[in-house]
C-alpha cells in the first residue's frame, strides 16, 4: 500500500513526530511504500538542521534525514509554516525540502491512505 | 491515481479558532484542496463550532480574525459544512450564531458522512 504521512506537531514537544516516524519504518519493513511526509503546524521545526538535542536523547532531524536517504522518501515542509518558524533552505536539514500545501494535497489524492499524525 | 483525480476530502475543525494555530492553518489546506478541484467538505465538532460563530472580535489578542474567511468558501465551491449538532447544544449555540449556512447533523450521522470520504485530515 502507498501512505502519505502529515505530521503536525513539533519535535521534542509531543509524540506524534516520533510515532510518524515509527510507523513509517514498521510500513517500509513491510514493504509499503512511503510516498510523502508533509510537515505541517509546528512539524516544520523537524526540518532544522540547527537542532542539536543532548547526545542520551535520539535526533529527530538526523533520523527523518537518513531514513530518505536510505529509502528515497520525499520530505516536504510547508513553507507558509515554515517561514513563520523562521525554517528556511539555509537551516533545512539533508532530505528535506520546502514547497506548499499543494503537495499535501497531492499526496492526499495519490495515496492509499494519507495518515495524520496530531493531536 | 492520476492527476486528474478527484477524491472527497474532509478537514475536521476540532478546536477553538483561537489559542491554538490549528483553525487558521486548516483553513489554508482548505482552500488548496479547493484549488485542486478536489470535493472538499468541512467538519465542525467540539469546539471547533466556535471557528463559525459570529462577531468574533480579536483585537485584544493581536491575531487575525479569520472568520470572514468561512464567507469565501463558497467562491472557491466549498458548499458543504457539517455541524454537530451535539456540539453546537453543548456550548449554547443555534445555527443562526454561525457566520455561513451549515447542515447541522447528529453525531451518529457526521460519523457516516466521515465514513464515506476518501481523505480526512483532522486538525
Amino acid at each position: 500500500m502507498k501512505f502519505g504521512i502529515l505530521v503536525n506537531e513539533g519535535p521534542y514537544q509531543h509524540q506524534a513526530g516520533d510515532s510518524a516516524y515509527l510507523f513509517c519504518k514498521a510500513a517500509l519493513a513491510k514493504g509499503h511504500e512511503i510516498h510523502r511526509v508533509f510537515f505541517y503546524h509546528d512539524g516544520v521545526n523537524s526540518a532544522s538542521r540547527l537542532a542539536e538535542p543532548p547526545q542520551d536523547d535520539r535526533n529527530i532531524v538526523v533520523r527523518w534525514s537518513k531514513l530518505a536517504a536510505d529509502h528515497g522518501i520525499d520530505l516536504v515542509v510547508c513553507v507558509a509554516a515554515a517561514l513563520r518558524r523562521g525554517i528556511k533552505d539555509e537551516n533545512l536539514a539533508p532530505g528535506f525540502r520546502i514547497s506548499g500545501l499543494g503537495q499535501l494535497v497531492e499526496s492526499g489524492i495519490q495515496a492509499d491512505r494519507l495518515v495524520v499524525f496530531g493531536d | 491515481m492520476s492527476e486528474g483525480t478527484r477524491k472527497k476530502f474532509m478537514f475536521v475543525n476540532r478546536t477553538a479558532p483561537y489559542g491554538t494555530v490549528y483553525a487558521l492553518e486548516s483553513l489554508e489546506v482548505v482552500l488548496i484542496g479547493a484549488a485542486f478541484e478536489q470535493d472538499v467538505s468541512l467538519a465542525f465538532l467540539d469546539d471547533g463550532v466556535y471557528q463559525l460563530t459570529k462577531g468574533q472580535d480579536t483585537k485584544g489578542l493581536e491575531v487575525k480574525n479569520f472568520s470572514p474567511t468561512f464567507r469565501a468558501l463558497e467562491d472557491y465551491d466549498v458548499t458543504k459544512l457539517y455541524v454537530e449538532k451535539e456540539a453546537l447544544e453543548a456550548r449554547g449555540l443555534t445555527e443562526a450564531d454561525l457566520v455561513v449556512p451549515v447542515q447541522v447533523v447528529s453525531a451518529g450521522r457526521m460519523a457516516e458522512i466521515m465514513e464515506a470520504q476518501d481523505v480526512v485530515l483532522s486538525f
